[in-house]
């Protein structure tokens, strides 16, 4: 097992509450760790840990490591921003730009420096490839992006995202604001998507985290109460706190 | 959160196995009772009531399937549904051997016995007390139990391999002990079968309890 990111005594406060306790968690390379739990135990939070996203809220402090290919992400030297651009991220609503399809995906690598037309073509095309848009939209590139579905708009995102050629793909909920079958479309997604990329996902929904994911941590009150390949989680957790959530005997 | 309407159907689940568990005690008890005695009644209604325990064995099954299906069981609620549909085939198996136990009683019909009957009585004994550890370990979801439990099938095992060299004795000193014998040696095989599904049930228990499967009595 090789770790891409692991979180070290990992603590986050917004002012003086404290959200995170003492985190730890591997995150391994090429696999997809899902991070499960009820509403405001930390799980969104920790994520956003994983990019800096939580910088850019106000007054909010952490102490501990994230280690990606062993360096501290929270290193002084480290720029948020070229961080972001390895660690990109999806979130629960599509949230595509109100402009072509095309644009959309150039986005990025145009903000990143790339000028170059056929390199940009080039870069639009595989990303949707990856992203399992393409056969839908190649011949409507150039039409406004808000007028795809929002299962294609949440793979546009996708592909948006792969377009600045990442490392780690962190989803929040991704699924959640979609119909069945373009659930099924993403979650299919998500497992191709591993293969390139390592992929950390939130979501509610246990059945879709049993699915897709490889490992799953189990978070309750900003505590990591269990981590462990999924197939353990689902069939025999260790901890009762898990095995009482997982089968709906919590509260 | 809490589910009811679905950890009462578990709970229903639960007493379907133990009523099946008390059944297959009831089939291997009167089926030795029918042999010792050749007691042709007695035999026929253990073949009439194993209707019962595959009657049993399907609503457990149909129901445990639909569980799966409508609400997605995790963690030990899917060991407990596994674990239901597994001995369920386990215990209308062991039902089937008494009920084929009691047609040999039938095939022996009046004839005397060529030996008296201990081994055999002390096979169903056994069978018996396996059954019931069982249950007792699956009601409390006791690993320990259901080890000793298992444990039992050594004993049915050793009584089964020493009725085959007595009956082998006996049909070789003189042809006539041939049919007889054979009959014999096949409740005796069906004990010794027995005692191999209730070892599957024990290792199932084990899986309930802890997640581990384990291999018991190779």
């Amino acid at each position: 097992m090789i770790n891409k990111m692991e979180a070290k005594h990992l603590d986050f406060y917004y002012k003086d509450t404290q959200a995170l306790f003492n985190i730890n968690l591997p995150v391994e390379k090429n696999a997809v760790t899902a991070l499960i739990g009820p509403s405001g135990c930390g799980k969104s939070t920790f994520l956003r840990t994983l990019n800096r996203m939580n910088d850019v809220i106000e007054k909010t402090k952490v102490v501990g490591e994230v280690l990606m290919d062993n360096k501290n992400i929270y290193d002084p030297d480290v720029d948020p921003v070229e961080l972001r651009k390895k660690v990109g991220m999806v979130f629960q609503q599509p949230n595509p730009f109100p402009i072509s399809i095309f644009d959309n995906i150039a986005y990025g690598p145009r903000i990143h420096g790339i000028k170059n037309k056929q390199k940009l073509q080039e870069l639009v095309e595989s990303s949707l490839k990856s992203a399992a848009l393409w056969d839908e939209v190649k011949d409507r590139l150039h039409d406004s992006a808000l007028g795809l579905s929002g299962g294609q708009q949440q793979r546009l995102v996708i592909a948006r995202v792969l377009a600045v050629e990442p490392e780690m793909i962190l989803m929040d909920e991704p699924a959640s604001a979609l119909d069945p079958i373009s659930t099924s479309k993403l979650e299919e997604l998500v497992r191709e998507l591993k293969n390139n990329y390592t992929i950390v996902i939130v979501t509610h929904n246990m059945q879709q985290a049993a699915r897709i994911s490889d490992y799953t941590s189990f978070f309750l009150n900003g505590k990591l109460i269990e981590y462990d390949q999924t197939n353990i989680i689902f069939t025999a957790p260790r901890e009762k706190q898990t095995e009482d959530y997982i089968t709906g005997r919590f509260g | 959160m809490t589910n009811k309407s679905f950890h009462d159907n578990l709970e229903e689940t639960r007493n379907k196995i133990l009523k099946m568990g008390n059944l297959v005690d009831d089939a291997i008890g009167s089926a030795i009772t029918a042999l010792k005695s050749r007691n042709k009644d007695v035999a026929e209604k253990i073949i009439m009531d194993d209707e019962k325990i595959d009657k049993l064995e399907l609503e457990i099954e149909q129901n445990c399937l639909s569980l799966i299906a409508l609400q997605q069981p995790m963690a030990r609620d899917l060991r407990f549904i596994g674990t239901a549909i597994k001995i369920n085939t386990d215990l209308e198996r062991m039902g089937d051997y008494a009920a084929n136990i009691s047609k040999i009683v039938l095939s022996i019909g009046d004839e005397p016995f060529i030996k008296p009957l201990i081994d055999l009585p002390r096979m169903a004994e056994l069978s018996q007390e396996m059954v019931r550890k069982n249950m007792t370990a699956y009601i409390n979801r006791d690993r320990e139990m259901a080890i000793k439990a298992a444990a039992l099938d050594h004993e049915i095992d050793h009584l089964y391999n020493q009725i085959f060299r007595d009956l082998l004795v006996f049909m070789t000193k003189d042809s006539r002990n041939i049919r007889q014998s054979t009959y014999l040696l096949m409740a005796a095989r069906h004990f010794e079968r027995i005692g191999d599904h209730a070892t599957n049930v024990s290792e199932w228990i084990i899986y309930m309890a802890t997640g581990e499967r384990v291999e018991l009595n190779d």
